[in-house]
C-alpha cells in the first residue's frame, strides 16, 4: 500500500442516458478550481444507447492514470441498483470505499437482482453502503428524474464523501450547466443538504 | 466548447483527448480537414464541422475514408496543412491511397489521426493494433499518453511533416482519445490559405521504374527522421531517482500512466522509457537506456511489437538482459494500472495481489435501440416474416444490436459494407436464402459496389437498406443521402432508390420503417425471389427526430 496516497478515486456509472457525463463534468471542473489535477474515462458510441456506462475520475495533487485502481475507489456513485454490483471491482474496505446508489431500475432483458440482493453483496466489500430512492425523490419533489446524479452529488458534498467545497461545487454547476437546466440542477443540489434520509438503508 | 477559443494563451483548461488534438491542429494552423465518423475518434470531426466554417476552415464528413484520405491527399499535394481522422479500421479502408503517398510524400505538412480500441468498448470487429501500418508504409507513428501530448504531439507531428515531407501518423486509443485532463493553451494561429498544384510529375506519379527509386528515397527520410527522433524530448527517461539501476521499463501511450501509477503502488523507483516515437524507433536511446540494466519490464497494450524491437536490439548491446512484456502482461484487452502493478512485482519479487484478471460482471445491462426506434420495429418484422432458416447478414451501425437480446438475428458480422459481399459469396456457395440489412450511411460508405457486385455476378440476397436519415450511431453526422454537407451547406441530396434503380435492381421497394403491415408484406415477396432484391426501409433516427435537428427527410414512398 502506498501510504503517501493524497489521490481521490471517483467511479460513476449507471445506463446511458442518465447524465454521467454531465456529472462528470461538474466534479472534475470543481477539482481543478480547487488547484488539483485531474483526469476522467470515460466511453463513447455503442455503449450509449441504454447500455451500462462507467465512467472513472481521478484528483490529486499529480494524477498519472486515467483509470481508478481494483479495489481503490474512495466513492463510487451508482446510478442505477443492479449496475452498482458491476463496479464493486473497484471498492474495498480497506480503501473505505463509500457507495451511493440510487434505488432505481432499468430492466436487463436478463438476469436481474433484486435491491435487498444487490445491499446483501455489497457490503461484503464496504462498510458504507447507501441506496437512496435519488430519481423517486426528484421526480417527486422536483418533477425531474435526470437530475438524480446531481442530487447523489449533493449527498456526497454534504456528508462529506467527497473532498469538495460545497461552494465551489455550486459554482461550477453554475458555469457548466446550461441556464435552462440550471434552477433545476441547483434545486436537486441542494435538496440533497436537507433530504432527510429517511429510506436511507446504512450498514 | 466557446472556452476552446476565447480562453487566453497559458490557460490552463480540462479537454478531452480528440478536444486538444483538434486544439493542436488549430494552433498549428491547419486549412483542410476530413474524415468519415467512427468511435473513439467522432468528437474531432464533430467539432469541426461546427467551428470550421467560422475558421475559414475546409472540412468535410467525406463518404468513406478512403476518400478522406484522397482528398487529404490532393490538398497536401496542393500545399495546404491537412488533418485526416478516422478510427483504426477506417485506416484499413484508407491504406490503398495511404502507402503510395508514403511515396510520394506530402507538399503541404498532413497529419493522420487513428484511434485504436483495445478491449473493443465500441468497436467489436477486431483489436486492431495501428502500430503494424508502421511497418507497412514507412509513415512515423507518434503515441501521445494525455490532452496535453495530443495537443504538443500534433503540433510536433506537423513541423516533422513539414520538415521531411511525409504523412505522421498520430496514434491513440480510447483511453487516450476520450480522457479529460488539463491542458495549456497555445496561440491560435488563422492560416486562411487557397492552395495551388503545381505540376510535378517526378513527385506525384508513382510509377515504375520512378517509384523504385521514390523507395530508396523513402527509406533514406526514413532514415533521416530516425535521427531526428534519437533526439526528440517526446523520448524521455522519467523517474530515474537511483543511479545505475538494474532495473526499468520501457512503455509509450496510455500504458505509460499505468506505469508511473503502479511505481507509486509499489514504491519502486526504476527510470521509466517512455517513448513518443513508435516509428522511426529511437534506437540508439533504447540501447542505452537498456545497456546496463539486468530486467526490463515492456509495458505495451495489444501485440508485442515494442517487446520484440526490444529484443532485437538487446542482442547487441546486452545480450544477457532479461526482457519481459508479454510473460506478465495481457495480449488481449486493454491494460490496466494494477496489471502493471502486477507484472512489475513479479519482476521485482515483491509481493502484489491482485487476483482475478478479468472484471466479470455478474449480469449486465445490454446496449439496446432507443426507445421510439425504429430498427425495433424492423428487427421485429424481420423475425416475423423471414422463411424457416433464413440466415441474416449484419452490417456495422445502430443496427449491430439485432445481435444482442431479445433480437438475435444476425449470423455473421464483419466490417463496415460487408454484409452485401459476404451475402453474396453465402449465396453462390450454398443457394441458402439471405436477408442482410446495411444503414444508409454504411450503404453510401462501401455498400454500392457490393450491390453492384451482386447484380454482375447474380446472387439473390434480400438486401433491406435501413434509411434512418442520418449516421446515428456515431453522433448523427450527415452523409450523401441528406443534402448538406459537414459544414453546413446545402448540397444534392442523393437518393438511395436511384442508385439501387441504377445498379439493375428490378425488385425494389420503399417502405417506412414503422409500417409494420407493409415491410412485413415486402419481405415475405421478396423472400421468395431468386435473385437480388432491395428494401428500403426509410424512417428518421427516433433521436434525432426528438432533438429537431433539422434534415429533410425524404418522404417514403410506395
Amino acid at each position: 500500500m502506498n501510504k503517501n496516497k493524497k489521490d481521490f478515486n471517483i467511479i460513476v456509472n449507471g445506463v446511458g442516458g442518465q447524465g454521467l457525463i454531465t456529472l462528470l463534468k461538474v466534479i472534475s471542473e470543481a477539482a481543478m478550481k480547487e488547484g488539483l489535477d485531474v483526469k476522467t474515462s470515460e466511453l463513447h458510441g455503442l455503449a450509449q444507447r441504454g447500455g451500462a456506462v462507467e465512467a472513472h475520475l481521478r484528483f490529486g495533487p499529480k494524477i498519472y492514470s486515467p483509470l481508478v485502481e481494483k479495489g481503490k475507489a474512495d466513492l463510487i456513485i451508482s446510478l442505477e441498483t443492479q449496475e452498482a454490483l458491476v463496479v464493486s471491482y473497484y471498492a474495498s474496505k480497506n480503501s473505505n470505499t463509500v457507495y451511493l446508489v440510487n434505488q432505481f431500475r432499468t430492466p436487463t432483458l436478463s438476469e436481474t437482482i433484486s435491491d435487498e440482493d444487490v445491499l446483501k453483496r455489497l457490503k461484503k466489500i464496504s462498510s458504507n453502503v447507501i441506496i437512496i430512492p435519488a430519481s423517486d425523490v426528484c421526480q417527486k419533489e422536483l418533477g425531474n428524474s435526470v437530475v438524480a446524479g446531481v442530487f447523489l452529488l449533493g449527498m456526497a458534498a454534504a456528508h462529506n464523501f467527497i473532498p469538495l467545497d460545497m461552494n465551489t461545487l455550486i459554482n461550477v454547476i453554475k458555469e457548466v450547466i446550461p441556464e435552462k437546466y440550471l434552477e433545476l440542477n441547483l434545486n436537486a443540489f441542494n435538496l440533497a443538504k436537507t433530504y432527510k434520509p429517511a429510506a436511507v438503508v446504512n450498514s | 466548447m466557446e472556452e476552446f477559443f476565447s480562453a487566453p494563451l497559458g490557460k490552463k483548461i480540462l479537454l478531452l483527448g480528440n478536444e486538444a488534438l483538434v486544439r493542436g491542429a488549430l494552433e498549428s494552423g491547419v486549412n483542410f480537414v476530413s474524415t468519415y465518423p467512427g468511435t473513439p475518434a467522432s468528437e474531432i470531426g464533430n467539432i469541426f464541422s461546427r467551428i470550421a466554417k467560422n475558421n475559414n476552415i475546409y472540412f468535410e464528413f467525406s463518404t468513406n475514408e478512403k476518400i478522406a484520405m484522397e482528398a487529404g491527399i490532393g490538398a497536401s499535394f496542393s500545399g495546404l496543412k491537412v488533418l485526416v481522422a478516422m478510427k483504426n479500421f477506417g485506416l484499413n479502408v484508407a491504406l490503398d491511397p495511404l502507402l503510395p503517398l508514403a511515396y510520394t510524400g506530402t507538399k503541404g505538412p498532413m497529419v493522420i489521426v487513428t484511434a485504436d480500441d483495445p478491449n473493443c468498448w465500441s468497436s467489436a470487429q477486431t483489436e486492431e493494433n495501428t502500430r503494424g501500418i508502421a511497418y507497412l508504409s514507412h509513415i512515423p507513428v507518434l503515441e501521445p499518453s494525455d490532452p496535453q501530448e495530443c495537443k504538443d504531439f500534433i503540433k510536433l507531428a506537423y513541423d516533422i511533416s513539414e520538415r521531411f515531407n511525409t504523412p505522421v501518423i498520430i496514434r491513440t486509443t480510447t483511453r487516450v482519445a476520450h480522457q479529460t485532463s488539463p491542458v495549456i493553451l497555445g496561440n491560435l494561429i488563422k492560416n486562411q490559405k487557397t492552395g495551388e498544384f503545381v505540376k510535378d510529375m517526378r513527385r506525384f506519379v508513382t510509377m515504375p521504374p520512378r517509384v523504385l527509386e521514390m523507395k530508396k528515397e523513402l527509406l533514406e527520410k526514413i532514415k533521416k527522421i530516425g535521427q531526428f527522433a534519437e533526439k526528440s524530448k517526446i523520448n524521455q527517461i522519467f523517474s530515474n531517482k537511483k543511479k545505475n539501476a538494474k532495473v526499468g521499463i520501457i512503455t509509450s501511450g496510455v500504458s505509460f500512466l499505468h506505469s508511473m501509477e503502479s511505481l507509486q503502488e509499489l514504491n519502486a523507483e526504476l527510470p521509466v522509457l517512455k517513448l513518443g516515437f513508435f516509428y522511426p524507433l529511437p534506437e540508439e536511446a533504447i540501447k542505452k537506456f537498456i545497456k546496463n540494466l539486468k530486467k526490463v519490464l515492456i509495458v505495451e497494450e495489444l501485440e508485442p511489437f515494442l517487446e520484440k524491437e526490444v529484443e532485437r536490439l538487446a542482442k547487441n548491446v546486452n545480450p544477457k538482459l532479461q526482457i519481459f512484456g508479454k510473460k506478465y502482461l495481457p495480449e488481449i484487452g486493454e491494460l490496466r494500472p494494477e496489471y502493471v502493478s502486477n507484472a512489475l512485482a513479479k519482476m521485482l519479487g515483491k509481493k502484489y495481489a491482485l487476483g482475478s484478471m478479468y472484471v466479470i460482471p455478474s449480469f449486465k445491462h445490454l446496449a439496446r435501440f432507443c426507445p421510439g426506434c425504429p430498427y425495433w420495429s424492423v428487427f421485429g418484422t424481420i423475425k416475423k416474416a423471414a422463411p424457416e432458416n433464413t440466415i441474416f447478414g449484419g452490417d456495422i451501425g445502430c443496427y449491430m444490436l439485432a445481435g444482442l437480446p431479445p433480437h438475435m438475428t444476425q449470423d455473421y458480422l464483419s466490417c463496415m459494407g460487408s454484409s452485401i459481399g459476404i451475402a453474396h459469396g453465402i449465396s453462390k456457395a450454398t443457394g441458402q436464402k439471405i436477408i442482410t440489412v446495411i444503414g444508409d450511411s454504411t450503404f453510401f460508405h462501401s455498400g454500392i459496389p457490393s450491390l453492384v457486385n451482386a447484380i454482375f455476378n447474380k446472387s439473390a440476397p434480400l438486401i433491406i437498406i435501413l434509411d434512418n436519415q442520418t449516421t446515428a450511431m456515431t453522433g448523427h453526422q450527415p452523409h450523401p443521402g441528406i443534402g448538406k454537407t459537414g459544414m453546413g451547406e446545402e448540397t444534392a441530396q442523393l437518393k438511395i432508390e436511384d442508385i439501387v434503380q441504377a445498379c439493375g435492381v428490378k425488385n425494389l421497394k420503399i417502405v417506412d420503417s414503422m409500417n409494420v403491415t407493409d415491410l412485413e408484406a415486402a419481405i415475405k415477396e421478396y423472400s421468395a425471389k431468386d435473385e437480388v432484391s432491395v428494401i428500403i426501409a426509410r424512417h428518421i433516427c427516433a433521436l434525432l427526430a426528438s432533438r429537431q435537428i433539422p434534415s429533410k427527410p425524404a418522404a417514403a414512398k410506395q
